[in-house]
């Protein structure tokens, strides 16, 4: 039996599919596969400038997992750029942090993906939403 | 805007069915023309996975919203991922007619 994988919590997951060099004569079809919680980690560490010990904390595993996921994260960034290959962001084994909502009008529960920009019940359209902690 | 409402039977005035994997059929409704079809749920007698069958099917139909009674771990995960709205309403005793006027009033 093979052991489960454990997922990363992904807190907010890419807002692109990919990345794609111009300008470039190689013509490959080549490419690499950035996992969500790559995308993640590179976020955490570079953009949001959080330590390892922060980061990982925050997707929920340990400090040298979180290590090991940056580092392979920033492997795959260099060899993109160095071999002017596209960068396609994948699922991976990322656990995305749904959002429940609950209407205060009708009850309804809901999530609220971020192709939707209202934030309001889909049924009955009141306002008076709230998030659930669960 | 297409939604899809888990429904009982093969028409408007069927009972919505709170059972996401195991809803004998999906209404899809779209709401720019106003106009229902529906569809059959292939995997409604499989004795697994019927719930991420089900979000799999509806993932391929290209729908914005999903309205049923509840979600599996598996197919929240799947609808999530591809950006579907999932809504979930306690009535049990509400056609897919009633849910259609709730969404268009
Ligand atoms: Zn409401």
């Amino acid at each position: 039996m093979s052991r489960p994988k454990t997922l990363r919590k992904v807190v907010a997951p890419p807002n692109f599919k990919g990345y794609k060099p111009y300008g470039t004569h190689t013509g490959t079809k080549d490419s690499v596969e950035l996992l969500y919680e790559e995308y993640e980690a590179i976020k955490l560490a570079d953009y949001d400038l959080m330590n390892h010990l922060e980061a990982s904390k925050l997707m929920g595993i340990s400090r040298p997992t979180f290590a090991r996921i940056y580092e392979t994260a920033r492997r795959k960034i260099a060899k993109a750029f160095v071999e002017a290959i596209e960068i396609k962001t994948v699922y991976g084994d990322a656990l995305l942090d749904k959002h429940w909502y609950v209407c205060d009008d009708c009850q309804t529960r809901f999530t609220i993906p971020k192709t939707i920009e209202e934030h309001q019940c889909p049924m009955c359209k009141s306002e008076q939403i709230e998030l659930l902690n669960t | 805007m297409k939604t899809v409402i888990t429904s009982s039977g093969e028409n408007n005035l069927a009972q919505f069915d709170k059972r996401f994997g195991r809803a004998a059929w999906f209404c899809v409704f779209d709401e720019e023309t106003k106009q229902t079809i529906f569809i059959k749920n292939k995997n409604i007698n499989s004795s697994n996975g019927a719930g991420t069958m089900a979000a799999e099917q509806i993932v391929s139909m290209n729908v914005q919203k999903v309205i049923s009674g509840d979600f599996g771990p598996k197919a929240k995960d799947l609808l999530d991922k591809f950006n579907v709205q999932m809504v979930i309403i306690q009535d049990n005793d509400i056609t897919v007619q009633g849910i259609i006027e709730k969404l268009t009033k």
